[in-house]
C-alpha cells in the first residue's frame, strides 16, 4: 500500500485533542502514583537492601550505599522510562518510513557531560568514605588474624592469647566496643577472605603479605563471619564469629585467658604456639591439605 | 537532495560460479575439515559454541539444584568446586567468547564490508580447530583421576599450584586455554587485517556498520589482552611442573602477581565478550525501528573509549587485596559508565520516533537493553571500593555479572534470529522465538534479582552449602526457579531449529535491512557477492532500496513522494 | 589508511598517558609493564600505517566517492580448501596434550606441526587450491 507521506501535522483524535496531549495526560496519570508514594514515605531514606552495621565505617559505607542507590534509581528509572516510552508510543503504525534523524549534537553532548559530572560526584563521595576506611589511627588493641585451610586463628600479641578453630568449630574473635581495634591479617597458605557482614567489610588474607585495617565497633553483639575467597575443599564451612563486648568484659576475658595460657605453658611447653606475623617469613601451615 | 546511485557492479552472473565448475572440491566430512570459507567456519563456531552453552547451562542447573536447600547433598563439596569452575570456564572461555568473535563475526563482518572472505582464510580455519581441540582438552578434565579443574574460573594462586591442586584436570584446563587463547589471537589478527585491507570501494572506515566497528575494537583488545593470559598460563604451568616460584611465597614469589596478570587480561576480556553483542543490538534496533543508527560517530567513539579504558581498570577485581591503588582504578572504572551510557541513549534515540516492530530479534534487543541497564548500574556500585569491600565475592557480584552475560545472551539470540535467515536461507519460527524470549527474559530476572539480595544479606559465592543461614533458603529457591525458566528457553530454541529446518525460504532481505549483507543472496554465494551496490553511506542497501529516504545533510530525510513496500 | 593509523596511534597515546599517571601515582610494576607493552603494541602498527598513509594513493575504500568499478580486479589471495589448518590444529592439540600426558606426545605433535608448516607454505606458494 503506498501513501503520500511528507511532514504531517500531528493526528487529531475524534475529540479534537492531539495525540501529543493525550500522551502527556497518560504520562501524568502514570507518574503521579509513585511520586505520591515517595512523598508519603516521608523523610526516611530506604535501605536499598543494606544495613548500617556495627562499626563507624560500616555506617559511612551504608550511607554511601544509599546515596549510590538513589542515583541508580533516578538514572535507571529515567532510562527505563525512556525505553518503555519508545517501545509503547513509537510502535509501528503503518508502512510509512519515519523521519531518518541521525544525530543531534546538543543532545549527545548533554548525555555525555551529565554522566561525567555524576561520575565525578560519585568518585568524590567514594574518596571520603574510602579514606576513612583505610585509615590506621592509633589503636590500643591489636589482633593478629591468621587464615588457614580451613579455619581462623586470632592472636592477641603480647598477651599470649590465641583463639583458633577449624570449619564448624566457628572460632570467636572477641574485641572491645568503642575502641580502635587494629587488625593484622595474613594467611598461612592460600588466599582467603575475611568477611564480616555486620561490618560491611571484607579484606583478603594473603600469604606473605600483611594487610592492616582498623575497626571501631559501636554496638555490642555477636556477628557472623565467613571466608569469601575460594580456598579449596572446605571453603563453604570456613566460618568464624566476632563478639563485641564492653571494655571491662574484654579486659576480664583477656586476663582470664592469659592466666589459662600461662598455666598451660608452664605444664606443656611445646603445645603453646604464639604466632607473630612477619611479612617475609610464611607462618607455619596448620591443618589443611 | 536525492542521490542517483550507479547501478550495482556485477561481479559474477547470478547462479554461475566459475570456480566450483572447474574444481570438483572435496565432499562430506573432508569438505568440512578442509574448508577455509569464513561462512562455514563461522557456522562451525556457532554450532560448537551453542553446544558449549548447553554444557555450561547443564552445570548451572546442577549448581542451582544443589543450592535449593541449605545442607543439600546432591553433589559433594569437591564436585561442587569442579562444577562452578567448569560452569564459569565453559561459559566464558568456550561459549560467549568464541560466539562473540568467532561465530557471527566470522560470517558477517566480511560480508558487511563487501569482502570476498577473511584476509587469511587458512588462519581462520586454524582458529576454529584450535578452539575445538581446546574445548575438548578443557572438558576432558572430567575424565581424569582427580576430576576437572576446581579452583574457580580465575585460578588464583596459590590455590592453583601443584600442592593445592595436584591433578591433571588443572593442567588440562591450562592446556585448553593455551589452545583457545591462540585461537582468539589469530581471529583478532584476521579481523583487523580484513577490516583494514578488504573493504569494498566507497566503504570508508566511517561508513562501516557499527557491528563491524565493534568487532574491530574487539579484535584490537584481543591482541592487547590475550597474549597476557597466555603468558600467565605458561607461568602457572611452570610453577606447577618446572619448579619455578613465580607465584609462591616460599620461593620469593608473589601470589598477587597472578591476579594482576589474570585481570589485566580478564577485564578487557569482558569487553571482548560484550562489544560484539553491543554491535548486534545496534544493528537490530536500527533495522526494526526503520531508522539509521542514532549518533553513529558517537557510537564509534564510545566503543573506542570503552576499549581504551578497559585496559586500565583491571584491579577493580582486586580492591579487597589491599595492595592496589584504589582511587586510580575507582575513577577509571566509574568513567567507563560514561561511554556505556552514551551507547544506551543512542540505542533509545534510534528507536525514538521510529516505526518499531517486534520481531523476535527486536524483542531480544529490548530485553538486552533492560537487563544490561540493571547489570550496568550495579557495576557502578562495584567501582567504588568501600561498596566493593562488602559486596566482593558475595552473590551481589554473581548477580551483577549474570545480569550482564544474560543480556549478552539475549543479544546473541537476537543476532541468531536476525542473521539466521541470511546465513541459512531459511526463517526461524517467530512464535517459538517469542516464547523463547519471554522464558529467557523473565527467567533471567527471576534468577538474578534474588541473588542481589542474597549478596547484600551476606551470602558468599562459591559455597556449596549454607547450613548456618537457613534464612537464605527462600531466595535461593526463587533463583533456582528462574534458572529452570532459562533452561526451558534453551529447549524452546532447540525446538525452533528443528521445526524451522528448511521450511520458509528467507529471500535476500526479509527484514528490509540496511547494511551490505542484505544486498546479497541468502545464503550468500561462494565469494559473497554476485553484485555490489554503490556505497555512499553506512546503509548501502537501504539507500539502494529507498532512494529518497537517505539521511541527508542535516540528518533528516528529504521530502519524498513514493514508498517502497516493506517485505 | 589515515583513519586506521589515527585509531592505533590514538590508542597508543592514551595508554601512554595512562601508564605515566599509573606509574607515578602507584609505582606498581606488573600493571605498568603490561600497560607500557600495550602502548608499544599500538604504536608499532599505528606508526607503520601512518608512514604508509602519507606515501600511498587513496585506495578505493578510502575514497568516499569511489565507484565499484574502481575496485575491479583481483582482490587478494584466497587459498581455497586446504588440509593444512586442520593438520596444524591437530599438531598443536597434541603438543598441548604433551603438557599433561607425557613428553612422548611431542613426537606426533611437533611432527604434524612441522609437516603443516612446510605443506601450508608450499601450498601458499603454489597459489592454493583455487
Amino acid at each position: 500500500m503506498s501513501k503520500v507521506s511528507c511532514v504531517e501535522p500531528p493526528a487529531l483524535s475524534p475529540q479534537g485533542v492531539s495525540d501529543r496531549t493525550r500522551r502527556w495526560r497518560r504520562l501524568r496519570r502514570i507518574v503521579t502514583l509513585p511520586i505520591a508514594a515517595l512523598a508519603l514515605a516521608g523523610c526516611t531514606v530506604p535501605t536499598f537492601g543494606a544495613s548500617p552495621g556495627a562499626t563507624t565505617s560500616s555506617q559511612s559505607v551504608y550511607h554511601l550505599w544509599q546515596g549510590f542507590s538513589i542515583g541508580a534509581v533516578i538514572v535507571g528509572g529515567f532510562t527505563l522510562l525512556l525505553i518503555f516510552w519508545a517501545v509503547i508510543f513509537y510502535r509501528r503504525k503503518s508502512d510509512n518510513i519515519p523521519k531518518q534523524s541521525q544525530y543531534h549534537i546538543p543532545l549527545e553532548m548533554t548525555y555525555t557531560i551529565i554522566p561525567v559530572l555524576i561520575v565525578l560526584g560519585l568518585f568524590a563521595a567514594t574518596l571520603v568514605v574510602e579514606n576513612k576506611e583505610v585509615a590506621l589511627p592509633k589503636s590500643d588493641v591489636t589482633i593478629n588474624v591468621n587464615a588457614f585451610q580451613w579455619g581462623w586463628e586470632f592472636t592477641y600479641p603480647g598477651q599470649n592469647v590465641v583463639v583458633t578453630g577449624q570449619t564448624t568449630q566457628d572460632p570467636e574473635m572477641i574485641m572491645p566496643v568503642n575502641e580502635n581495634v587494629h587488625i593484622n591479617l595474613t594467611s598461612s597458605d592460600v588466599t582467603h577472605g575475611f568477611y564480616v557482614h555486620a561490618f560491611n567489610f571484607s579484606r583478603y588474607a594473603l600469604p606473605g603479605i600483611l594487610n592492616q585495617f582498623t575497626l571501631r565497633a559501636v554496638n555490642t553483639g555477636t556477628y557472623n563471619g565467613q571466608c569469601t575467597q575460594l580456598c579449596g575443599l572446605y571453603h563453604s564451612l570456613m566460618v568464624f564469629r566476632v563478639k563485641v563486648v564492653s571494655q571491662s568484659q574484654y579486659s576480664a576475658w583477656l586476663t582470664g585467658e592469659a592466666n589459662v595460657a600461662a598455666a598451660k605453658a608452664a605444664k606443656t611447653a611445646t603445645n603453646q604456639q604464639t604466632s607473630s606475623i612477619t611479612p617475609t617469613k610464611p607462618a607455619k601451615s596448620k591443618g589443611g591439605y | 537532495m536525492t542521490d542517483v546511485l550507479d547501478p550495482p557492479m556485477i561481479l559474477e552472473p547470478e547462479g554461475h560460479d566459475e570456480h566450483l565448475e572447474e574444481h570438483h572440491g572435496p565432499t562430506g566430512i573432508l569438505k568440512w575439515i578442509t574448508t577455509t570459507d569464513h561462512k562455514v567456519i563461522g557456522l562451525s563456531y556457532t554450532v560448537t559454541a551453542v553446544i558449549m552453552m548447553v554444557i555450561g547451562g547443564a552445570f548451572a542447573e546442577i549448581i542451582r539444584a544443589q543450592l535449593t536447600t541449605p545442607n543439600n547433598t546432591l553433589v559433594s563439596l569437591a564436585q561442587y568446586n569442579e562444577l562452578f569452575t567448569m560452569h564459569g570456564s565453559v561459559m566464558i572461555y568456550l561459549f560467549v567468547g568464541p560466539f562473540a568473535f568467532g561465530a557471527l563475526a566470522n560470517i558477517i563482518v566480511p560480508i558487511q564490508i563487501g569482502a570476498p572472505d577473511m584476509a587469511f582464510p587458512r588462519l581462520n580455519a586454524l582458529s576454529y580447530w584450535l578452539y575445538l581441540t581446546g574445548s575438548i582438552t578443557m572438558l576432558s578434565g572430567f575424565f581424569v583421576a582427580g576430576g576437572a579443574a576446581n579452583f574457580g574460573w580465575v585460578a588464583y594462586a596459590p590455590l592453583s599450584n601443584s600442592i593445592n591442586t595436584p591433578g591433571s584436570g588443572a593442567d588440562l584446563w591450562i592446556g585448553g586455554l593455551l589452545l583457545t587463547g591462540f585461537s582468539a589471537i589469530f581471529t583478532g589478527v584476521n579481523l583487523c587485517a580484513t577490516v583494514f585491507y578488504l573493504r569494498a570501494p566507497g566503504m570508508t572506515m566511517f561508513r562501516m556498520p557499527i557491528f563491524t566497528w565493534n568487532l574491530l575494537v574487539t579484535a584490537i583488545l584481543i591482541l592487547l589482552a590475550f597474549p597476557v593470559l597466555t603468558a600467565g598460563l605458561i607461568m602457572l604451568y611452570c610453577d606447577r611442573h618446572f619448579g619455578t616460584h613465580i607465584f609462591s611465597v616460599a620461593g620469593g614469589g608473589v601470589p598477587v602477581l597472578w591476579q594482576h596478570i589474570f585481570w589485566f587480561w580478564g577485564h578487557p576480556e569482558v569487553y571482548i565478550l560484550a562489544l560484539p553483542f553491543f554491535g548486534m543490538v545496534t544493528e537490530i534496533i536500527a533495522v526494526f525501528s526503520r531508522k539509521p543508527v542514532f549518533g553513529y560517530k558517537g557510537m564509534v567513539f564510545a566503543t573506542i573509549t570503552i576499549g581504551a579504558l578497559s585496559l586500565g581498570v583491571w584491579a577493580h577485581h582486586m580492591f579487597t587485596t589491599g595492595v592496589v591503588l584504589l582511587p586510580f582504578f575507582s575513577i577509571m572504572s566509574l568513567l567507563i559508565a560514561v561511554p556505556t551510557g552514551i551507547k544506551m541513549f543512542n540505542w533509545i534515540g534510534t528507536m525514538w520516533r521510529g516505526e518499531v516492530w517486534f520481531s523476535t530479534a527486536m524483542l531480544m534487543a529490548i530485553g538486552f537493553l533492560i537487563t544490561f541497564l540493571v547489570g550496568g548500574l550495579t557495576g557502578i556500585y562495584l567501582a567504588s571500593p568501600p561498596l566493593d569491600f562488602f559486596t566482593h565475592d558475595t552473590y551481589f557480584v554473581v548477580a551483577h555479572f549474570h545480569s550482564i552475560v544474560m543480556a549478552l545472551v539475549m543479544g546473541a539470540m537476537g543476532g541468531l534470529y536476525y542473521w539466521g535467515p541470511k546465513i541459512t536461507g531459511y526463517m526461524l519460527n517467530e512464535t517459538y522465538g517469542k516464547i523463547q524470549f519471554w522464558f529467557l527474559f523473565i527467567g533471567t530476572q527471576v534468577f538474578t534479582l534474588p541473588q542481589y539480595l542474597l549478596g547484600l544479606r551476606g551470602m558468599p559465592r562459591r559455597i556449596a552449602i549454607y547450613p548456618l543461614h537457613p534464612s537464605w533458603e527462600f531466595l535461593n529457591q526463587v533463583s533456582t526457579v528462574g534458572a529452570v525458566l532459562v533452561g526451558i528457553s534453551t529447549v524452546v530454541f532447540m525446538a525452533n531449529i528443528v521445526v524451522s529446518w528448511k521450511k520458509t525460504p528467507a529471500g535476500d532481505n526479509p527484514w528490509d535491512g540496511h547494511t551490505l549483507e542484505w544486498f546479497t543472496t541468502s545464503p550468500p554465494p561462494h565469494h559473497n557477492f554476485y553484485r555490489l551496490p554503490q556505497i555512499r553511506s553506512e546503509r548501502p542497501t537501504w539507500d539502494y532500496n529507498h532512494p529518497g529516504h537517505t539521511a541527508a545533510e542535516h540528518g533528516h530525510s528529504a521530502p519524498h513522494r513514493d514508498e517502497t513496500p516493506v517485505a | 589508511m589515515r583513519v586506521e593509523a589515527k585509531l592505533l596511534l590514538g590508542l597508543g597515546a592514551f595508554f601512554g598517558v595512562m601508564v605515566a599517571v599509573y606509574w607515578n601515582w602507584g609505582h606498581e610494576n606488573a600493571g605498568s609493564v603490561m600497560m607500557f607493552a600495550g602502548m608499544l603494541l599500538c604504536f608499532v602498527p599505528g606508526s607503520y600505517y601512518y608512514w604508509w598513509s602519507r606515501r600511498m594513493k587513496a585506495r578505493p575504500e578510502d575514497d568516499p566517492n569511489a565507484t565499484q568499478a574502481q575496485g575491479a580486479g583481483v582482490v587478494g589471495a584466497f587459498p581455497g580448501t586446504s588440509i593444512w589448518p586442520f593438520t596444524l590444529g591437530m599438531g598443536a592439540f597434541m603438543v598441548v596434550l604433551a603438557l599433561v600426558f607425557g613428553i612422548w606426545f611431542l613426537v606426533p605433535g611437533l611432527g604434524l606441526v612441522v609437516w603443516a608448516l612446510f605443506g601450508g607454505t608450499a601450498e601458499g606458494r603454489r597459489g592454493g587450491t583455487h
